[in-house]
């Protein structure tokens, strides 16, 4: 899964502060420009670090936050197939959340300090798991849209400039591909299927549309941040850049088996070579982006809940592991 | 509740290659950061064998000094086969 930047407060852009050396600086800028990776010892901008643990930390949120509503469907999935399948994906969301997590932390974030972000409605996730998740088709429509979006912004990201993120990127998108097909997979189940399920799949497809093109962020006359991530290498390519893609490959595959794209709009442009697309709700947007998502209360409910009553757990291999050691020094 | 201890993964991908960096890991002791590391970095048939090493063991090079730790090396090309050249007709060196 993904998140793009959705930083609301610090929009300003980051300016080089007054006590960076112009030297390092000017070095620093001249690597990244020429396609270097920076590593975590390296000298580096505040901002550029900033932006990134922001960034990172915000992409791991969404991986972990993404957990909830797939695992709601983990005990109706419809055969021990499909639980299997879903299962491993789960899990897989759970461990990109890690990866992202270590390549924060190489940057000075800790992993508690990033834990309490999320949990205290500090730290933004990506807005699509604010969205319920009604029918079975919707875990199609996940995989195949939601992950689709993901894989077309992670695939950039992994030429980030910031070599933890970038491997960390290597390992995510060689896991997510089959995120994307199994959903395209249960879809095309569907749609193979009776009049019903056919439907669902439809309707599946009508509500995450819209909310998937938006994954990729604001239009990039207001996105502030792209410029300078960019610039940067943290970012490869735009927001509208990335979801004009999207669109463009995923049309198609809607197509091949027979279900509608919920946008009239929809319409292949022969001059440019891309689909043109209608108006998105920008308004919607910036709601769930404010925390007012169908269920975002419920999703970090969810989440607090799982952390607190697991917390006897990890108090208990602490406490393990403070006595093993004491008596081991004890021993010797 | 403090973060447990930041472990570095390794993992040899099959007998014969030498363990490789994969990632990172918290746990609360070696046994603990092997199983963490097994789930997170092994799903997939990655590995046959895993290292995990307290981070803060792992003693590194400054990349400040990288100039005077790896430069030196650059006008020593002598080291290196292709500096000497070789008439065509030798053969087998």
């Amino acid at each position: 899964m993904y998140t793009t930047d959705l930083s609301g407060k610090d929009r300003k852009k980051p300016a080089p502060s007054a006590a960076e050396d112009p030297a390092l600086l000017a070095a620093f800028e001249a690597r990244v420009a020429n396609d270097e990776f920076i590593e975590p010892k390296d000298w580096m901008p505040e901002a550029y670090r900033r932006t990134l643990v922001r960034q990172i930390s915000q992409h791991a949120h969404s991986e972990i936050v993404g957990m909830l509503p797939e695992g709601n469907w983990i005990t109706r999935a419809p055969s021990l197939r499909r639980k299997a399948i879903l299962l491993a994906k789960v899990q897989d969301e759970g461990g990109h959340g890690l990866y992202l997590y270590s390549a924060a932390e190489t940057l000075g974030a800790s992993r508690e300090e990033m834990i309490e972000a999320l949990h205290s409605g500090k730290a933004k996730y990506s807005t699509i798991f604010n969205y319920p998740t009604l029918t079975w088709a919707d875990i199609g429509a996940i995989g195949w849209l939601v992950d689709g979006a993901a894989i077309m912004n992670q695939v950039p990201l992994q030429r980030t400039s910031y070599g933890p993120y970038a491997r960390a990127m290597v390992r995510v998108c060689k896991e997510e591909s089959f995120h994307q097909r199994q959903g395209y997979e249960l879809t095309m189940a569907l749609c193979a299927g009776s009049k019903e399920q056919k439907r669902m799949a439809q309707d599946a497809l009508n509500r995450w549309w819209w909310p998937s093109l938006m994954m990729f962020g604001p239009p990039d006359d207001k996105s502030p941040n792209t410029e300078q991530s960019i610039r940067w290498r943290i970012k490869r390519e735009t927001n509208d850049e990335l979801r004009q893609r999207f669109v463009d490959v995923t049309v198609p595959q809607a197509e091949a088996i027979g279900l509608a794209v919920p946008d009239p709009a929809l319409k292949w442009n022969e001059d440019c070579g891309h689909y043109d697309f209608g108006k998105i709700d920008w308004e919607e947007f910036y709601a769930v982006v404010r925390g007012e998502g169908q269920v975002a209360k419920e999703r970090m409910q969810a989440r607090v809940t799982a952390w607190e009553d697991g917390a006897w757990v990890r108090n208990a291999a602490t406490t393990y592991s403070v006595k093993r050691a004491a008596a081991k020094v004890a021993a010797e | 509740m403090q973060d447990w201890p930041l472990w570095e993964v390794f993992i040899r991908a099959k007998g014969g290659l030498s363990h490789r960096h994969a990632g990172s890991v918290h746990a609360a002791d070696a046994k603990m950061a092997l199983e963490h590391a097994r789930d997170t970095y092994t799903r997939r048939m990655e590995g046959v064998s895993l290292w995990v090493i307290p981070s803060a063991q792992i003693i590194s090079s400054d990349p400040a000094d990288a100039g005077p730790l790896f430069e030196p090396a650059e006008d020593k090309i002598y080291r290196h086969p292709t500096f000497y050249s070789i008439p065509d007709h030798i053969k087998h060196i």
